[in-house]
């Protein structure tokens, strides 16, 4: 009993939260109307731990508010918080022999072991998102749902607005869609804008001399990126067991697009690293995408199938299929719950500027770009997981999602240089996914 | 090459789509299509956290949803 009142509270507090926001009035002065209220409102929360071996670590809490108006308009505010920790790439290769790099800051510098993977390990984050998005019927048959979004980094800043009209055709059986989103994002990077193909400043940060040596290889402390995306959508019944969406999507993004805090390793012909310089990709990038996904009811189970390619002007093309069964069963209770297997499998090639290290001899060529970020050379993941959902009183309900993930880098046809043929400069990236979803 | 791919998969969700004989329900066969666990997006927060995953590991995003900007992911 306690705690179902509890329960209502929090629901209470969260719903009151969500209006105050808004500005809705809510009439608090009898519990009845205040019951009332709450009632009106679903609220969704999930709870993620995503770790990988060795490198980042993140947690990510959501909770998201649906409310049904009388005219059928829905309203959704979804606020996201995360927080990240740990080790990323820094584009540099393994060597045979110990490597030191100057943090990002420019303040100290960090030094990795030999045949290791050159990881910063100071990369250290807190993100908050805010979600808005309103839906309604605006003529019969016609649905528009229009949204907004707010997100703040320490060194990232993110504002997004978006809208899609959804035609309904043939008793609801068919629908047309069409849609845009427009972001604005502004990257003030811990040290500023790296100059691109500037050597690392390596040495002795505490020298009176550094700070203006580092600051010849700084920029601006801030840039900006904008992203448009268009999008076209049918979603077909097919039959009883069975719906169908098709979408085609043409993204176009602007701006500061390289990674600051990414760096190549400049090798000679025996392959040690003879310098480090930051990575430079071009400023506009046009990405496609088709995807298609199908729903369908066996007699018991859903299965949920989907396939997206995607295509863009950097050459990087990637095949995406995500499946997932959901599967009935009585474990603990009499009351209904599911067990649902996940398998995705994601391939995508390299970028035209992807190098994994750049040669000595060719630096001094006139290249345009070069990036070392493996999450853009060629790669094939993998994701295995099972989820286990229970339906508690009220339809309230209750699930548990375990995901391993794993992507594997590939060499896209890179020769291997000297001391390179025997250290892994292509290593894998092991994580865990472990997640709670409550939804009341 | 990737053209054909392209080309192919267009022709095949086509012709699935266009070519069954009678396609769509009457409104009371609509029991199994109203199911939540039916909906496209039957695990939105799911959805939106797997989305965050992916953007930052992968060179991909969207395609079902829109894949915009959002965080500076590293």
């Amino acid at each position: 009993m306690v705690l179902g009142k509890n329960k209502e509270n929090i629901k209470a507090a969260l719903s009151i939260a969500t209006s105050t926001l808004l500005g809705i009035a809510i009439p608090t002065e009898s519990n009845a109307q205040q019951s009332s209220v709450t009632d009106d409102w679903d609220i969704e929360s999930a709870f993620l731990f995503y770790s990988e071996a060795e490198r980042v670590s993140a947690i990510e809490g959501i909770i998201s508010a649906n409310k049904t108006f009388d005219n059928d308009e829905v309203l959704n505010l979804k606020f996201t918080i995360d927080a990240l920790t740990g080790a990323s790439a820094n584009g540099a290769v393994a060597q045979p022999y110990a490597q030191t790099f100057t943090r990002p800051s420019g303040q100290g510098q960090y030094v990795i072991s030999g045949e290791d993977t050159p990881l910063d390990d100071t990369f250290k984050d807190t993100r908050v998102q805010l979600n808005g998005q309103w839906t309604q019927a605006i003529a019969q048959d016609y649905i528009l749902s229009s949204g907004a979004h707010f997100s703040k980094e320490y060194d990232y800043l993110s504002l997004g607005i978006n809208s899609n009209l959804a035609v309904d055709f043939d008793r609801k059986n068919t629908t047309l869609s069409a849609g845009f989103s427009y972001f604005h994002d502004t990257f003030s990077p811990e040290g500023g804008i790296p100059v691109a193909f500037a050597s690392m400043l390596i040495g002795d940060s505490n020298d009176p001399d550094w700070d203006e040596a580092f600051a010849k290889t700084r920029l601006t402390s801030s840039d900006t990126k904008t992203t448009t995306d268009l999008m076209l959508g049918l979603t077909q019944v097919i039959n009883r067991r069975m719906l169908v969406q098709m979408n085609y999507s043409y993204s176009m993004v602007d701006g500061y697009l390289t990674d600051p805090f990414k760096i190549i390793s400049v090798i000679n012909e025996q392959g040690i690293a003879q310098d480090y310089i930051y990575e430079k990709r071009p400023t506009t990038r046009v990405k496609q995408s088709t995807f298609f996904q199908s729903m369908y009811h066996f007699e018991q189970n859903i299965l949920d199938l989907s396939y997206r390619y995607m295509w863009d002007d950097w050459d990087i093309t990637s095949h995406t299929i995500d499946s997932r069964l959901r599967i009935p069963v009585h474990l603990f209770s009499s009351n209904e719950s599911y067990i649902q297997p996940h398998l995705r499998f994601y391939k995508q090639s390299a970028a035209l500027f992807y190098q994994p290290y750049l040669l000595e001899q060719n630096e001094s060529l006139n290249i345009d770009y070069a990036s070392a970020d493996y999450r853009i050379g060629q790669m094939v993941t993998l994701t295995l997981g099972v989820k286990y959902g229970m339906f508690l009183e009220k339809g309230n309900e209750l699930s548990f999602r375990l995901e391993y993930y794993q992507q594997t880098p590939e060499n896209a046809g890179f020769e291997s240089i000297g001391v390179l043929n025997d250290l892994n400069i292509y290593p894998a990236v092991k994580a865990i996914i472990a997640q709670v979803s409550y939804s009341f | 090459m990737n053209k054909i791919i392209r080309l192919c998969f267009i022709f095949i969700t086509s012709i699935s789509v266009m070519g069954c004989a009678s396609l769509g329900v009457e409104p009371w066969e609509r029991d199994l299509l109203a199911k939540k666990e039916m909906a496209l997006t039957s695990s939105p927060l799911d959805a939106s956290l797997d989305d965050h995953i992916y953007f930052s590991k992968e060179a991909s995003s969207g395609g079902k949803s829109f894949g915009g900007g959002g965080c500076g992911c590293n």
